[in-house]
């Protein structure tokens, strides 16, 4: 069954290659997929099938009960749920957002002539690098409302800073602002390397024709390094929305379920033991996911023929 | 006390007869939760234990506590990976660990003999047999006071609820914080409502018995709820410390222990990591029962916190046992005040503590000695807890949202336990 899955999806990849030949064979014997083929079914496919069986059931780690749907009823009654729904999207199109915008504004930057251009470039790659939680850990630290180096820097010039974790309608954008700090590297890369790959003869006929610096970009850059938002956005898109690591090492879903997303929701169902009803919340938030990227890759592949 | 010397005797000569047996060489991993003065007593217990068998080593693993604690252990019992020997609470938690299954009977152990009868049944499982041996003295679960500040200020220990808010605002109108509260830590947040327990008791004695059966919830009993209502009661009228979202347990601490707030609501195991963190303010910091109503009886919310288990299909399973045995006999209680000095009264007899106790234990020990004045807390009565009562409690301290709503989440929150633990009438 799963040899068979490979094997097609080979074929298919063969013809791509080679149009207008007649259907041609696979050089390999079908013995040669095996190997791929055990591995996708042992690491992948059993346990996917597993954990939709395991939904189903109330699950203690020592003995799985049968219970139907009553996971999937009892996790859209989680009265943290719908806030934790909320905050995944707040927190997907907000990191999303900055990380594009920002990334694009950085890639434009680190390609034109300017000093310490290299140093530049590894500066803001350089938080790409480091630890997730650590970083979240260092700046739950830095954002401490009192003893923070953030709010004794702003009281030294005479503001009172706000209690950038501690104030409920503040922590999940405080957390939002560092994941972009650190992510925004990538994405500025991905830019970079579309920026570098667009001919220089467009940019000399724009100017030819007289076009400003802000034309040149918005005329330009942006619509030709379209492949390149394409991959930021998909990315940063399906990131934020499973996004656990940061927000655990800085909030914990706090103060209180104020910045809690689904992927802490379901990590606390686990943590107390809720087997069963933690593997169904990651069904749902599969099936959110997949209910928000894939239309739009396939919005953006349809305006990419459009172009 | 005559009575409890021959069982000490026993236990002590049958552990030596018990030590020729086990003369092979052997290492054991202990784990425990890695608060500091868990790490300090479970090493020199270890370090005991190793000097009268040198055959054994026995190493000391730490996990974190609360909730990420809770995951580790059920998952490592489930997945057959447990260390040889393992500290965790007794209790409602202790119960979700399916512990028929999953853990060794230590009926048979000689030091189960002198292990009180009130700790046995937060360790029996649903067949009747008893698990595990206390890992620690008894504790409560109140509010520790600075005394210079009291002094200071001329203040008295209250016994009503109505003495300890007009206590507060004194301390506050005088330019001191009251009550630290550290959410930094969210299980700190819970210790109003939990400690209010023996209070929620003297008014509705079978609570824990109709709240197991699903008939009695948080939201319609008053008595019940006022726990919540003590927690937005301090947050509405300004009692907390300025950074009490990010503040830690180790803050609060310090801030009782040194007099930067006047009182903290804390477990009294914690007067253990005072002494060691903070050794030249012990004597500064006192402890009261979380007071009642005007009129009602007062008294203490005991915790029978942890307790020392041997999983079942170890490699080790008899010298594990054999260690167990070690760590409930009176040469253990010896070890512990040693390392961390005296928290509260033994759990096993022939355990003394000696006269000279911190001032927060002396505090504590008059309501272990009354008839009637203390209870133990509602997580060692029934096997429900719902997880998310830390964050529901941060919610109330924070202001984000008011004690009634929060008694309905939380009984709300419930539901989900005490079907996992598949109880009747849920």
């Amino acid at each position: 069954m799963a040899a068979g899955v490979g094997l097609s999806s080979a074929d298919v990849r063969l013809q791509g290659r080679a149009p207008g030949r007649t259907r041609r064979r696979s050089p390999y014997p079908t013995w040669f997929f095996l190997p791929a083929a055990v591995i996708y079914g042992a690491l992948f496919l059993l346990p996917t099938v597993a954990s939709l069986w395991f939904s189903l059931t109330r699950w203690t780690l020592f003995e799985a009960e049968f219970i139907g749907f009553e996971n999937f009823r009892q996790f859209f009654r989680e009265p943290f749920l719908v806030q934790g729904v909320v905050n995944t999207l707040i927190y997907g199109a907000l990191t999303s957002g900055l990380k594009t915008v920002l990334g694009l504004l950085l890639a434009v930057l680190l390609t034109g002539n300017i000093l310490f251009r290299g140093t530049l470039r590894t500066l803001v790659f350089f938080p790409v690098l480091v630890s997730t939680i650590g970083v979240g850990f260092a700046f739950e630290a830095m954002m401490h409302p009192t003893k923070g180096v953030i709010n004794v820097a702003l009281e030294a010039v005479g503001i009172d800073g706000p209690g950038w974790i501690t104030n409920p309608s503040l922590a999940l954008v405080s957390v939002a602002l560092v994941d972009v700090w650190k992510g925004v590297g990538l994405a500025t890369v991905i830019f970079m390397a579309g920026i570098v790959s667009i001919p220089a003869d467009y940019y000399e006929a724009a100017r030819i024709d007289g076009a400003t610096r802000w034309q040149l970009f918005w005329r330009v850059t942006v619509p030709l390094v379209r492949p390149a938002t394409v991959t930021v956005v998909t990315l940063s898109l399906i990131g934020g929305l499973r996004y656990f690591e940061l927000i655990w090492a800085m909030t914990g879903g706090g103060p209180g379920f104020s910045s809690d997303v689904i992927a802490s929701v379901i990590y606390k169902q686990y943590q107390a033991g809720f087997y069963g009803l933690a593997t169904a919340g990651n069904v749902i938030l599969f099936g959110i996911i997949a209910l928000v990227v894939l239309p739009l890759t396939w919005w953006f592949n349809r305006r990419e023929v459009d172009l | 006390m005559t009575r409890m010397i021959p069982s000490a005797a026993l236990a002590a000569a049958l552990s030596t007869l018990a030590s020729g047996a086990f003369a092979q060489e052997a290492s054991l991993v202990y784990l425990v939760d890695n608060s500091p003065d868990t790490v300090a007593v479970a090493e020199a217990l270890a370090a005991a234990y190793m000097e009268q068998h040198p055959e054994v080593s026995i190493e000391v693993e730490q996990r974190p506590g609360g909730a990420e604690g809770d995951n580790i252990i059920k998952t490592r019992l489930a997945t057959g990976e447990m260390a040889d020997v393992f500290l965790y609470n007794a209790g409602s938690l202790f119960q979700a660990l399916n512990p028929t299954q999953t853990l060794e009977p230590l009926d048979d152990l000689p030091a189960m003999t002198g292990v009180l009868d009130g700790f046995k049944p937060v360790v029996t499982g649903s067949d009747g047999k008893v698990y595990g041996v206390p890992a620690q003295a008894a504790m409560g679960g109140g509010i520790l006071y600075n005394i210079p500040i009291y002094e200071e200020l001329g203040l008295s220990v209250p016994t009503t609820w109505e003495e300890f808010a007009a206590n507060n605002e004194k301390i506050k109108a005088a330019g001191r914080v009251p009550v630290a509260q550290t959410y930094g830590e969210t299980w700190t947040s819970q210790l109003f409502m939990l400690a209010d327990y023996f209070n929620v008791q003297a008014e509705v004695p079978d609570f824990a018995e109709r709240y197991t059966a699903n008939q009695a919830k948080y939201a319609d009993t008053p008595a019940a709820m006022r726990g919540f209502e003590h927690l937005q009661e301090g947050f509405d009228k300004g009692w907390w410390n300025e950074d009490f979202g990010a503040a830690t347990y180790d803050d609060g601490l310090r801030m009782v222990a040194e007099g930067e707030a006047a009182h903290y609501p804390m477990l009294t195991f914690s007067i253990g990591a005072i002494q060691q963190t903070y050794p030249e303010s012990l004597e500064n910091v006192g402890f009261f029962a979380q007071p009642g109503p005007e009129g009602a009886p007062n008294g203490l919310t005991v915790w029978y916190l942890s307790a020392i288990y041997v999983p079942k299909g170890g490699e080790h399973t008899d010298i594990a046992k054999d260690f167990v045995n070690f760590a409930g006999s009176p040469e253990a209680c010896q070890v512990i005040l040693d390392t961390i000095g005296a928290t509260g009264p033994f759990l096993i007899e022939g355990c003394e503590l000696p006269a000279d106790v911190p001032r927060a234990v002396a505090d504590m020990l008059p309501y272990f000695e009354g008839e009637g004045r203390t209870a133990p807390a509602l997580e060692f009565l029934s096997p429900i807890k719902g997880p998310a009562l830390e964050q529901i409690t941060v919610e109330v301290g924070s202001g984000i949202r008011s004690a009634a709503e929060a008694a309905a989440l939380y009984d709300q929150d419930v539901v989900k336990q005490a079907q996992q633990l598949g109880l009747e009438g849920w």
